[in-house]
């Protein structure tokens, strides 16, 4: 699967110097390291099986469930424990696997470890150590201390005489020199203790590489799902740009459509009244009057209209950059065409859609274009600009040139960084071409599937 | 005195062209909110002229299109003039396209226009009268999205001045008032573009329809 390719530190050294290995600090390190297993394994047992066997047994009642929850837990501190004590025997750390968590809350931590692969393998790691490795360290390190004893035993034989000691059930030892073979099967016994416990040991790291490790495929599933973090946020700005919207067409724009037209009427009553005096004055004396009060107010009111208009204009080229209505409505060559009506310089239009395009596409194509056409109208000089869209092998290809001076550097404009990332989240591309003289060419290519 | 059915949602703009219209001496026999009431009111007041939003309820989309077109389908010949509040020339083409055979008493102005209440009152009359009136604006991006490789292309700057005027749905004195130039050189420039664009010269509206339609892209 994913084996870590790192080697094993004790089996490097054990390969690297076979025969003087047992001379080296690494033996009394792997056996401290098996003691703790030791150590570690018959309390982990009990825990383990009185949290299963009550969680069972009481989940009729209802209490079982947490202490289920916390078999299921169980394995997290534990691999901590795991981790930690592994250091003695293997310089380089294995890694905690699980996602921080800062400021979650308790539920929403548990629902997230639960979910983790990782914790499910550091249960299955804590089932091992209390059960084969645990065995396995008991082993050793009963042969570790009964070659031992055997190697202190003319020791023991010459402290203790003239009592005498049996190192085997009914056979005396008579004397310092008769216990000497059981000194040499000592030595032989502390010899195989040390190999075993460098092979356990090393076992046991790659073992808890294996499970206590983050893995690849945890990487993988927390970039993805950052990638979709990033896609729901980008999601949810364009839906309060739409909401925005909506806000200021139902609410603004229509009270300025109607202030504009009361003025408009205002200015068609005063008009008129001025025309009928203008009428009767001229009737009654024949004298020319300068201007009539009504005729000024006409003027006024006129004024005012057009200054409703203006702020009618403005509130609109808002919503264009927020979100046009008409891209939701008629989709991005509609869009495009009437962004192009209000651009200072004339813009030629030529996109042809075989149908609507995804929402992120529309959206991000549309403000590329406007990009693309505010930076021409800004830095470029440009008299005349194209903009070109077609669908192509199933990508949204759209073009924008302009025929002005060029050496436009794409990296100096910070809107258009913006439109790269949002570009990239749709898997597109965004290329910028623009050599001394122009002309600048912009070139968006994004999969129509939309995500 | 016209009667006038207005169908328009935000209750603002509904008021505002009722007064308008009762400033203008028509009388409106039905002021609704949605596309549904539209029709019904049509049905029940046989009005001389429509005057519908395009964005209503329920869906906020071309609601008010729709029933504009249906209606015109159901009554032939019933002018109709539709307000939008952007240019959309979508809208605007699919409205001529529909009206095909029945090409007459059609207008498609921005909300804008509205306030330029006696320009709006003649636009009204004029669609009344069976005239086409196609919003200045919405003229102009449907000029404008014309690709090079399209016979409009071969027209001079003036000459698409007049065909702009023209589908705006002005005569030939109209159009000499508003560039200054005399009548005759109107129908000079109109000679040339009927040449370049291989159109039957025919008098008034039909040729109006004739433009649009060639920019439509036929």
């Amino acid at each position: 699967m994913n084996e870590d390719p790192q080697p094993v530190a004790v089996w490097a050294a054990l390969r690297a110097r076979p025969l003087r290995f047992p001379l080296t600090g690494w033996v009394p390190r792997c056996w401290a390291h098996l003691l703790g297993g030791v150590l570690l394994g018959p309390p982990l047992l009990a825990v383990l099986a009185v949290l299963l066997v009550a969680g069972v047994g009481l989940s009729v009642v209802g209490i079982g469930l947490p202490l289920l929850l916390a078999l299921a837990l169980a394995g997290i501190p534990v691999a901590t424990v795991q981790r930690w004590r592994l250091r003695l025997v293997e310089p380089v750390p294995v890694p905690d696997p699980h996602r921080r968590l800062p400021g979650a809350g308790r539920r929403a931590r548990i629902r997230t470890r639960l979910r983790e692969r990782a914790t499910w393998r550091e249960l299955a790691h804590a089932g091992l150590a209390s059960t084969v490795l645990a065995a396995a360290s008991l082993g050793c390190t009963a042969l570790l201390l009964l070659s031992g004893a055997f190697l202190l035993s003319p020791l023991v034989v010459w402290a203790l005489a003239p009592e005498s000691v049996m190192l085997l059930p009914g056979h005396a030892v008579s004397g310092p020199a008769a216990a000497l073979p059981f000194s040499a099967a000592g030595l032989a016994g502390l010899l195989l203790c040390a190999y075993a416990g460098a092979l356990l040991t090393g076992v046991e790291v790659a073992l808890a590489r294996f499970l206590l490790g983050p893995r690849e495929d945890d990487l993988g599933r927390q970039v993805l799902e950052l990638t979709r973090s990033r896609a729901r946020l980008a999601d949810a700005f364009e839906a309060e740009r739409r909401r925005i919207e909506r806000d200021l067409h139902d609410g603004a724009q229509q009270q300025l459509v109607a202030l504009s037209m009361t003025l408009g009427l205002a200015e068609y009553e005063l008009r008129g009244r001025a025309a009928q005096t203008a009428e009767a004055t001229s009737r009654a004396d024949q004298a020319t009057e300068p201007a009539s009060p009504d005729d000024r107010a006409a003027e006024l009111v006129a004024r005012a209209r057009g200054e409703a208009r203006q702020a009618l204009e403005q509130l609109r080229s808002l919503v264009r950059g927020i979100h046009p209505q008409v891209l939701t409505d008629h989709g991005l060559a509609a869009a495009v065409a009437e962004v192009a009506l209000h651009h200072p310089i004339p813009v030629a239009t030529d996109v042809e859609l075989p149908e609507r395009l995804p929402a992120p596409v529309e959206t991000t194509a549309y403000f590329t274009v406007t990009e693309a056409l505010t930076n021409a109208a800004k830095h470029s000089g440009a008299t005349a600009i194209t903009v070109h869209g077609r669908v192509v092998g199933g990508r949204l290809v759209v073009q924008v040139t302009d025929d002005g001076r060029g050496g436009a550097d794409p990296a100096a404009g910070a809107g258009l960084a913006g439109l790269a990332d949002r570009v990239a989240l749709l898997r597109g591309r965004l290329m910028v071409t623009s050599p001394k003289g122009g002309p600048t060419t912009l070139r968006l290519e994004v999969p129509c599937s939309g995500s | 005195m016209l009667r006038v059915v207005i169908a328009e949602d935000a209750v603002l703009l509904r008021a505002g062209l009722v007064e308008l219209l009762g400033l203008g001496g028509h009388q409106v026999t039905a002021a609704v909110g949605d596309a549904e009431a539209l029709v019904a009111a049509v049905d029940a007041d046989r009005p001389d002229i429509v005057v519908t939003d395009v964005r209503m309820p329920p869906d906020h989309t071309d609601e008010g299109l729709r029933a504009a077109l249906a209606l015109r389908e159901r009554h032939p010949g019933l002018p109709v003039l539709v307000l939008s509040q952007y240019v959309a020339t979508p809208y605007a083409t699919r409205l001529l396209a529909a009206a095909g055979a029945q090409p007459a008493g059609l207008g498609y102005l921005l909300k804008d226009r509205v306030g330029d209440v006696a320009d709006f009152l003649d636009a009204l009359r004029r669609v009344v009268a069976g005239e086409t009136v196609i919003d200045p604006d919405v003229v102009r991006v449907l000029l404008r999205s014309q690709s090079a490789d399209r016979p409009l292309a071969r027209l001079t700057p003036r000459e698409r001045e007049v065909l702009a005027l023209m589908a705006e749905g002005l005569n030939n004195q109209a159009v000499a008032g508003r560039l200054s130039i005399t009548e005759a050189s109107v129908v000079k420039h109109c000679g040339n573009i009927f040449m370049k664009l291989d159109l039957d010269p025919t008098e008034g509206n039909r040729r109006v329809l004739a433009v649009l339609a060639h920019l439509r892209g036929e």
